[in-house]
């Protein structure tokens, strides 16, 4: 939390209106994305009771529990969902496009993109990929072909989400509050409804009294994967009751209807959200996006096609647990890739790059003198450093010799040479091309307003790790070879 | 009955009174300046039939599955015996245990009074300290007691505390799963600190007794189903660090007594009901008598105070009713609008000068970029 978003909350609760905190959207929409609204069994250990899911807002898919607790039909909803998201998945590997840089090659041209309501609905994905992937599909407690196939790839998406800057799985809640600042606390930007009555109310209505109306959980049923508490005991347990009645008495036709009734129930609590999921997939699409969400989506795209091609090559499913070096590699990179998206974002969005300023570690002013054709010859070679001054009524923090750099020149480092009371005097270098002379427009024009952080966009190499089979001895040496097991076959899931 | 008992009762009025347990007692230790929840547990008060019949009803219930689900883990494993449990706590704290007694003390020779159950549970317990014996007891259902704001409240506590050579720990079994040796960090927090609170009145107990606080493990055990299973799986969790935070939020409450002098005489939560149990108090006087009772209301209530709803609004218009953090970005001032009075830069007093400049600063960029004015 900056003071920019509280002071954001503090106007949107003053106001009912939700107000942005981004001027740009961070996050990759993409034009067909998988929506994905599943609910669990209370109490239980990721049991599925329901699920609504698709890729067209028209024409949802329901798929229903009858009896949650009981394995087989815990495996006959993965069998179905597996029909439903792998043939999703598998409609991106029609289309490949090249790939240049250091090795270049093909890649899927898009990659596909799950939308859940909110962070419990990544948690859950990850446990039903945790539950499912290691089953076999022949010998004792077989499963359907498509279910270890379907948990490889939900267990792909759920890592994929703790990945800095990843959209192949976005938890619309996240993503909407990472864009808005409402009038209510963080925690209850945790309700979807509530959320996005903030930021964009009915007509005739205000964001807080949308928000108002959302919290009540007959009119906007929660938004999964847990159930509301008086729905579980008031419709849920009666319906699942008549269900397993009318199947104990053996009449069909009885058991269809309840079957039916209990269907019923579920829509009315799946429905709702479904709107909201589309609703709020809208509006972050209206944001234009910001100028490294395609490269980012581009990463994506890549572990999209490294994830099939290992499913493709037989690899082994992901591991219960990572091995130490996976889990350095894996941690390592995520803080790398953390810093690099934070300064991608305030390069590209004005508005997050004034909480740097807020907090010194930026500013913006506007150019009073320049030197653009200054020539440095103390050096052994003449070199180009031109100069320009910068007023700034920013509280900047800027030390001499301290490097920066600009999101309109990210190529070009600019070093403080001076700072006297608001304006501070800075020597480029870079990015003006060859000859003494810049090229036009690579040097800051007086009366430009520029703007200079002391973070910079640029990519990071990875440090450097061990391969797995060198493990040393300290870190519990090579992690053992994946063998399937019976025992991971048989585990119950009870 | 003494001075205190006699004004909480009558705070409480007619409805039956409610006991501590370790969740409440977390709750309360997690926001000890609440003066209105601190009265309001100390009196046994219905708090969701108060909050309910207020207008605010509370946004949390159980579901009757996940009740389900709780009560059958805890039977597995308490079955036979606790068998189940025995065979878990050979393994997992590697005790030669040859065998072990179970006690449930959940009633005295058919009594269930909380004084008799409390008294019951400290012999037992000292008798079990001073006993020495290569046998184990697990004692189902103790009945402890804790001090609250300088009041001793009874603990309904659900767990069992295992002792050996007189050392005691505490297990607590719980419903949610471990998975791949992971579970849910939230819940396990939560245990954590309920865990605590037993091993703080496990401790009050003993310490009656003339028993030092070692006699109780800081290393509690928790049980819970493994994986996708159902069968349980147990699990050491060191609660230092959850005592400390305890006993310093405890020590911080303001005493029960000191709390009561502040508030009329004549107040009361009593919803007066007729002959056949329906209230006649109406809903508006209710909320007044409420109102009377200083909150400290912050969003994190929402899921450990019935009366979080009824607080948040009255808590409308300050800045903690957006959370702790945005009230310390907006450099401590207590109302919204004072806020965005000192960011369209109204004069500011001496103690509000620092957080004036911050937020008029903040107006500063953000007007700049979205041209609009704060």
């Amino acid at each position: 939390m900056s003071t920019l978003t509280a002071l954001a909350r503090a106007i949107a609760a003053d106001t009912g209106a939700a107000q942005p905190i981004c001027a740009v959207r961070h996050v990759h929409i993409g034009p067909r994305p998988l929506v994905f609204i599943p609910l669990a069994l209370a109490g239980e250990a990721n049991a599925p009771l329901a699920a609504m899911v698709g890729d067209d807002p028209q024409a949802p898919v329901l798929l229903v529990v009858p009896e949650p607790r009981d394995r087989d039909q815990r495996f006959a909803f993965a069998a179905e969902l597996s029909a439903i998201v792998l043939s999703y998945i598998e409609s991106h590997f029609a289309e490949e496009e090249p790939v240049g840089g250091r090795d270049p090659g093909t890649r899927y041209a898009d990659a596909p993109q799950l939308l859940v309501p909110n962070p419990a609905g990544i948690a859950f994905t990850r446990l039903l990929g945790r539950s499912t992937r290691f089953r076999r599909t022949e010998g004792p407690y077989a499963v359907a072909e498509s279910v270890p196939v379907l948990g490889r790839w939900l267990t792909f998406f759920a890592d994929r989400a703790e990945h800095p800057g990843s959209s192949l799985m976005v938890a619309a809640t996240d993503a909407l509050a990472a864009h808005w600042a409402t009038g209510q606390s963080s925690l209850e930007d945790g309700n979807l409804g509530a959320l996005l009555g903030w930021i964009d109310p009915p007509p005739g209505m205000s964001g807080a009294q949308a928000a108002m109306e959302a919290e009540d959980p007959v009119r906007c049923p929660p938004a999964g994967p847990a159930t509301d508490p008086t729905f579980d005991n008031e419709i849920l347990d009666q319906r699942i009751l008549a269900v397993r009645t009318a199947r104990m008495t053996g009449d069909g036709r009885a058991c269809d209807r309840a079957k039916a009734a209990l269907t019923e129930a579920l829509a009315t609590q799946l429905e709702p959200t479904w709107a909201l999921m589309w609703r709020a997939a809208g509006v972050l699409r209206r944001l234009p996006a910001g100028g490294h969400v395609r490269a980012r989506w581009d990463a994506d795209k890549a572990a999209f096609t490294w994830h099939a091609q290992h499913i493709a090559d037989g690899g082994p499913p992901q591991p219960r647990r990572d091995g130490a070096v996976s889990a350095a590699r894996r941690l390592a990179n995520a803080e790398r890739v953390q810093e690099m998206v934070a300064a991608q974002r305030a390069f590209d969005d004005p508005l997050v790059m004034a909480e740097h300023r807020l907090a010194g570690e930026a500013f913006a002013g506007q150019v009073v003198t320049a030197e653009p054709d200054r020539v440095d010859a103390t050096g052994r070679r003449r070199v180009l450093r031109p100069r320009i001054t910068v007023e700034t009524e920013d509280d900047m923090v800027a030390e001499t010799s301290v490097t920066l750099t600009s999101p309109a020149r990210p190529s070009q480092k600019a070093r403080v040479v001076d700072v006297t009371g608001p304006q501070v005097v800075l020597e480029l270098q870079g990015g003006m091309g060859r000859s003494l002379t810049p090229e036009p427009g690579s040097v800051p024009a007086v009366g430009e307003p520029v703007c200079y952080a002391a973070f910079s966009d640029a990519w990071q190499p990875p440090p450097a790790f061990p391969e797995p089979e060198d493990t040393p001895w300290t870190h519990g040496g090579p992690p053992p070879e994946y063998i399937p097991s019976d025992e991971d076959a048989r585990e119950d899931w009870s | 009955m003494n001075r205190t008992e006699a004004r909480l009762a009558r705070i409480r009025g007619r409805a039956l009174a409610k006991t501590h347990n370790a969740r409440t007692i977390a709750a309360l230790a997690s926001n000890p300046g609440c003066a209105r929840r601190a009265i309001l547990d100390a009196a046994g008060a219905d708090k969701q039939r108060i909050a309910a019949y207020a207008g605010f009803p509370a946004p949390f219930g159980q579901s009757r599955f996940a009740l389900a689900r709780g009560n059958a883990v805890e039977a597995q494993v308490k079955a036979d015996g606790a068998a189940e449990l025995l065979t878990l706590l050979r393994e997992h704290l590697n005790l030669p245990i040859p065998q072990a007694h179970y006690d449930d003390l959940s009633e005295v020779g058919g009594n269930t009074s909380l004084d008799l159950r409390h008294a019951r549970t400290r012999t037992l317990l000292a008798r079990a300290a001073a006993a020495r014996t290569d046998a184990g007891t697990m004692f189902d259902h103790p009945l402890l007691r804790l001090e609250v704001g300088g009041r001793h409240a009874f603990l309904e506590p659900d767990l069992i505390a295992f002792q050996l050579h007189g050392r005691f720990t505490i297990v607590e079994i719980k419903s949610f799963p471990v998975i791949d040796g992971q579970a849910d960090g939230a819940k396990v927090a939560a245990a954590a600190i309920q865990s605590a609170v037993y091993v703080l009145a496990l401790r009050d107990a003993l310490a009656e007794q003339g028993l030092p606080a070692e006699a109780v493990s800081h290393e509690t055990v928790l049980v819970c189903p493994r994986d996708f299973s159902s069968r349980p799986v147990a699990t050491s969790l060191d609660v230092r660090k959850q005592l400390t935070v305890l006993r310093r939020q405890l020590a911080r409450m303001d005493r029960i007594d000191d709390l009561l002098d502040l508030l009329p005489n004549d107040l009361t939560f009593d919803l007066d009901p007729d002959g056949d149990g329906i209230p006649r108090r109406s809903p508006a006087a209710l909320a007044g008598a409420i109102r009377q009772v200083d909150a400290r209301y912050a969003p994190e209530c929402l899921s450990t105070c019935e009366m979080c709803f009824f607080c948040r609004d009255e808590a409308r218009g300050g800045t903690a009713a957006l959370g702790r953090d945005v009230r310390e970005e907006l450099g401590g001032v207590e109302h919204i609008e004072t806020a965005l009075r000192l960011a369209r830069g109204a004069r500011a007093g001496n103690d509000l000068a620092e957080a004036a400049e911050l937020l008029r600063t903040a107006a500063r960029l953000r007007a700049d970029i979205i041209k609009e004015a704060v």
